[in-house]
């Protein structure tokens, strides 16, 4: 490994300024700070640091989804096995799951990294790390079957529009890997809604006639609809698709690719928590926020409106609940910044998504809008807060 | 009984080396420098050249705004050079040492029966003026204000800090006799904060003339920008001074003696110190004095002052007028293979959870300059306000300061803070971003834009 710096140490004249490629020196120190932490030192200011860096609060948010993405690439087969009958074991499904997220992932890496070195090069920054998350974020929260070149799109959308143009990691307004979802569901509709596509394989089913690898036909009685549809005819219409609680809890259903879990989301959440990478006060009172909606629902509910009598902590395990409160909604960039703010910020997004989801039966999932709403007033909501708090101090020092 | 004022948010970096409390040497000083540096926002006027010769006590150089501020050497011989940088800016002017001190006399006094003016005069002639710094801003009180009120820190909870009981031990009169004259330049009072954890045991707390205050926490609980913040917050328009205790002493030596006496014992500390104890040292002296601390095959940062507030000075530098501490770390231009995503690091320290240091509290570290990361934008919003016990917005204040928006910067806080109170923000920053040169940038815009 010493070979390693030194061949690196080396090349580095070629690279820096004067050298015969130094056009390419983002690239080349991206390249260098990934493989070692580079021997700099403190220049002014504080002569010894902490050793906590971006890098390294990166690579824990990429642990903390490991959980889902194992669990997806289970689910993922799975689902599939169960919608053709097949019978498959254990590894069987797994490794099914794992061929169909593996290019999910490829295209998400390779298209956001590359866009991102090419606009660090053209501005002369140094590549930023944070695109290590949102790329991993991606393939979880789009359905498995989701044509590639559309995810290319979206992904190259959501780095540059949602990103770049703002100046890369920690200067955008609006989470990444959602602007991406967003972007997809808005520009094919027919990719990202109904019920044919949260089942690997279908779509290629409803094309070809045949499955992936099998070419069996879908059983009888399949119907692909996620949870949330089902929960739009209340707790009925989930008793009928037999789906339980613990079911929802477990996760062994349909829906984007990590989010179904929310035993796996509770242990990425533990490990953010501890870690303190995300705000618990963000993911509490967004859980809070959506029980307030879901009981006030409850509450207001009549026999002619069954969806509202879904008990509110329903709303917790459905869709993209969850998955969305402990690693979208807690995006340290795009959330409030204040203390108080993130209270009041998850607080909206719980409250928003349940509110869509009861009152807006056409799209069930509320939580991406929610987000992205929140995001944009994340700043309006730390304005005011830092009004609030300026004032009160400038009161108390007049009586003092 | 004062009011016990407990901060629960901050941060004591476990860094090795502290010193042991002994003498180990008597520096007597070959060429000691009086910097202009070590003064923020100082235009100087110089006072002597090359060849002239200088008591302990003689004006070498003085403000040019204020010509009433003189700058004094701290020892008797003859100014070997005067060293500038670009643009000729004074940077140094080196001092040969004589073998037999000799002082300027300023004459005893008792100070009971001066009054104000001749109290100031007395600071101003003997080159202790600049001992008082001014908040807001941090820069050297201005002769013609009356402040607010004066506050001291009797504990340094800055890394490896000298301890003040030993440091000071022999100076109790003296510092008495400082407060004394202290107070009679304010009528606000004498404000002096004690650490809770040996209140009792400090002989300081026997004070007369003073306001008492005590304050328990972690780093920054000893820095009087702190304390100040929770005892009178300093709003628009305020003017408070700041002395150190050791500051107070040399004042009250002055009065006593009759003499600009800038002797003091000088922690030498660090990682990288064999042995760190104290020497008797003077303001000014020369690293090379302390030059067998460390080996010399070794690549070792000489920092005057502690490892986040402190000068690089180099092997070749001088003690700053303030500062009673040496630190010297070594160099970190090692590289570390992946480090970032190692899953232990057991020899790096890290506030954070996110490495494993937390199951090892009572660890001391081997520190180095080493800034494990890159430069990056604000990412984590919540850093900095556990090691920050202020009632302000830091990442606003330093945004306010990068956009030169002097109303925001006034609204979050300017008038409240120096770079040294945001230091610790600066060490556990995540994005490695420089806090302290950009709180600098934007009390140096302050200064420029209100006067």
């Amino acid at each position: 490994m010493n070979g390693l710096v030194k061949f690196m140490h080396k090349i580095k004249p070629t690279f820096s300024e004067g050298g015969k490629l130094s056009f390419l020196h983002s690239t080349f120190e991206a390249f260098e700070s990934f493989l070692y932490v580079p021997g700099t030192v403190t220049a002014k200011g504080t002569h010894v640091k902490d050793a906590i860096d971006l890098k390294r609060v990166m690579i824990i948010v990429v642990l903390a989804l490991v959980p889902s993405l194992l669990f997806g690439i289970w689910n993922t087969g799975y689902q599939h096995d169960l919608a053709f009958g097949l019978g498959w074991g254990f590894w069987q499904m797994v490794w099914y799951g794992f061929v169909k997220i593996i290019p999910l992932y490829l295209v998400s890496y390779i298209v956001g990294l590359g866009i991102e070195f090419i606009s660090a090069q053209i501005r002369g920054h140094q590549v930023n790390e944070g695109y290590l998350v949102t790329g991993m974020l991606i393939p979880l929260i789009v359905p498995i079957d989701v044509p590639l070149w559309m995810l290319a799109i979206a992904v190259a959308f959501a780095v540059i529009i949602g990103k770049e143009i703002f100046g890369g990691t920690g200067m955008n307004i609006w989470n990444p890997a959602l602007l991406c979802r967003a972007f997809l569901f808005f520009s094919y509709p027919s990719k990202m809604s109904g019920d044919t596509i949260w089942t690997g394989g279908l779509t290629r089913y409803l094309s070809d006639g045949t499955a992936y690898a099998c070419g069996n036909g879908v059983v009888d009685g399949f119907s692909g609809a996620t949870p949330l549809v089902h929960a739009g005819q209340g707790i009925q219409g989930l008793d009928s698709a037999g789906l339980s609680f613990m079911d929802l809890f477990i996760g062994n259903i349909g829906g984007a690719v990590g989010e179904t879990s929310v035993i796996a989301i509770l242990l990425g959440a533990i490990l953010l928590i501890w870690t303190g990478v995300a705000s618990w006060k963000i993911m509490l009172s967004s859980v809070i926020g959506a029980l307030a909606i879901g009981f006030l629902a409850n509450a207001l509910a009549t026999d002619a409106t069954p969806y509202l009598q879904l008990p509110a902590w329903y709303h917790l395990v459905l869709g993209g609940f969850a998955f969305g409160t402990v690693f979208m909604a807690t995006d340290p960039v795009t959330s409030a910044q204040t203390e108080t703010g993130k209270w009041i910020y998850g607080f909206l997004v719980g409250a928003l998504t349940v509110t869509v989801r009861l009152f807006n039966p056409g799209y069930m999932e509320g939580m991406m809008l929610a987000i992205l709403l929140m995001n944009t007033f994340a700043p309006l909501i730390d304005h005011y807060v830092v009004e609030v708090s300026l004032k009160k101090k400038a009161k108390k020092v007049k009586i003092a | 009984m004062s009011n016990i004022i407990e901060l629960k948010r901050g941060l004591d970096i476990p860094i090795a080396g502290a010193a042991v409390q002994k003498v180990k040497k008597v520096v007597n000083p070959d060429v000691v420098a009086v910097k202009p540096t070590d003064f923020r926002g100082l235009i100087p006027r110089l006072l002597v050249k090359e060849g002239d010769t200088v008591l302990a006590g003689s004006p070498v150089f003085a403000d040019k705004l204020s010509p009433e501020i003189l700058f004094t050497s701290p020892v008797s011989g003859t100014v070997c050079e005067i060293v500038r940088g670009e643009k000729r800016k004074l940077l140094e002017i080196r001092i040969k040492a004589d073998k037999e001190q000799k002082y300027e006399n300023f004459g005893t006094a008792k100070v009971n029966s001066l009054d104000e003016a001749s109290i100031k005069e007395k600071l101003l002639e003997s080159g202790l003026w600049p001992a008082l710094v001014q908040r807001p801003y941090g820069i050297i009180a201005k002769p013609a204000d009356r402040p607010k009120a004066i506050f001291i820190s009797a504990f340094s909870t800055a890394p490896l800090a000298a301890n003040p009981e030993f440091a000071l031990k022999d100076e109790f009169e003296n510092i008495q006799t400082g407060i004394n004259a202290l107070n009679k330049l304010t009528k606000g009072g004498v404000h002096v904060s004690f650490n809770r954890a040996n209140y009792a045991g400090t002989p300081f707390h026997k004070f007369e003339n003073i306001v008492s205050h005590i304050f328990g926490g972690k780093h920054p609980a000893g820095n009087v920008g702190v304390q100040i913040s929770h005892i009178s917050p300093i709003m628009k328009g305020d003017v408070v001074w700041t002395v150190s205790l050791m500051m107070v002493a040399a004042i009250g030596k002055l009065f006593n003696t009759g003499k600009y006496d800038m002797g003091r014992l000088v922690a030498v500390t660090g990682p990288a110190a064999a042995d760190p104890s104290y020497v008797k040292g003077i303001a000014g002296m020369s690293m090379k004095d302390i030059a067998e601390y460390c080996r010399p095959d070794e690549n070792v940062r000489f920092i005057s002052g502690d490892v986040l507030t402190g000068t690089n000075v180099g092997a070749d530098g001088f003690l700053g007028f303030y500062d009673n501490q040496v630190s010297l770390i070594k160099e970190g231009t090692d590289c570390e293979i992946l480090g970032w995503a190692k899953p232990f690091r057991t020899k790096q320290f890290s506030a954070s959870k996110a490495y494993f240091s937390w199951l090892t509290p009572g660890k001391k570290y081997e520190m180095d300059t080493n800034t494990h990361g890159e430069p990056r934008a604000f990412v984590l919003s919540n850093v900095y306000s556990k090691v920050l016990p202020m009632d302000i917005y830091p990442v606003y204040l330093l945004k306010a300061c990068l956009a030169q928006d002097i109303d925001k910067m006034e609204q979050f806080g300017i008038y409240e803070v120096i770079e040294e109170d945001l230091a610790l923000c600066e060490f556990v920053c995540p994005s490695k971003i420089a806090i302290q040169a950009i709180l600098s940038d934007g009390i140096n815009l302050m200064l420029k834009e209100m006067a």
